[in-house]
């Protein structure tokens, strides 16, 4: 779990190590962009821009849909932070059903108790 | 450490143990033989299946707890206008130890759900494993946002983003 959880970690903290992709991330944190204007507003050649987005979209950060001759990118839900939380609603979540089966047990042992007094 | 604290050991935890899997574990004060009963007879089952926290309603609960029988609980939520039905089947049924159940509403992508009961002294381990037929229909499963509970919540995410110095609202599809 710690290795995989790390893993996990470091795709998402190598994508961010970089100020350009970083820029990117703000960029379309202000409008979804196609690769195009991505590199004409960082001043790069097409194939350097689609490198960057490759790093990004392997980390989940950015998701890249083509539609005709275009590819458009946008942000991503970030997987690792989505996931801590959903991890964490579903913990609480399973935590309330056992306090709950705790009571039922409670009760279940008393009653028994009970009957074996009669 | 904080006297509102569960006793170690005690406290509820989930662990995504694997691309494909997650982990729920719990002690519960009891023998397993009682615990047992509380997964498996439908009256004691429907009080702690759903939680009052998660705003949703057991409208029916149908149990045929047995190898190869079948279940299906049907619940409402104030916030959808349908009644939404869970349903599957059990695989394994071995009484206070072990119980296995297929999660068939959502189609191919269902989890295998199974359970273990471990006697430990006067209390009983348990166990929950799901086990998703892939990677993908597991990060499905998170990235529907749903954990069966309804609440939607992504303020962490939110707060990456202000981290991030993007200015931007995030959508979630």
């Amino acid at each position: 779990m710690v290795q995989y959880t790390k893993a996990r970690q470091d795709t998402s903290f190598a994508a961010l190590s970089d100020a350009t992709r970083r820029g990117i991330l703000e960029q379309l944190g202000r409008a979804d962009a196609s690769i195009t204007d991505l590199a004409l507003k960082f001043h790069m050649t097409l194939t350097g821009m689609k490198k960057h987005v490759g790093v990004l979209e392997q980390a989940g950060l950015v998701i890249t849909e083509k539609v005709g001759r275009v590819r458009t990118c946008k942000l991503g839900r970030c997987r690792l932070e989505e996931e801590a939380a959903w991890i964490e609603r579903y913990r609480q979540l399973w935590d309330e059903r056992f306090d709950e089966v705790d009571k039922i047990v409670e009760e279940r042992k008393q009653k028994e108790k009970i009957d074996e007094r009669k | 450490m904080n006297a509102n604290e569960p006793a170690p050991g005690k406290k509820t935890t989930v662990e995504r143990k694997s691309e494909r899997e997650l982990v729920i574990t719990r002690t519960i004060n009891g023998p397993a033989r009682i615990v047992f009963d509380a997964w498996t007879k439908p009256e004691l089952f429907q009080r702690w299946w759903v939680p009052k926290s998660s705003g949703m309603s057991l409208l029916s609960c149908e149990m045929d707890i047995r190898t190869g029988g079948t279940y299906r609980l049907v619940f409402s939520h104030p916030n959808f206008p349908e009644p939404m039905a869970f349903f599957g089947s059990y695989k394994e049924v071995t009484p206070h130890s072990r119980l296995v159940w297929t999660n068939e509403e959502g189609g191919e992508g269902g989890a295998i759900t199974t359970v273990t009961f471990e006697d430990r002294g006067a209390e009983t381990l348990v166990v929950l494993r799901d086990l998703y037929p892939s990677k993908e229909a597991l990060d499905e499963a998170i990235a529907s946002g749903s954990t069966g509970g309804f609440s939607e919540q992504f303020e962490q995410l939110d707060d990456l983003l202000v981290t991030l110095g993007a200015s931007a609202r995030l959508t979630y599809e």
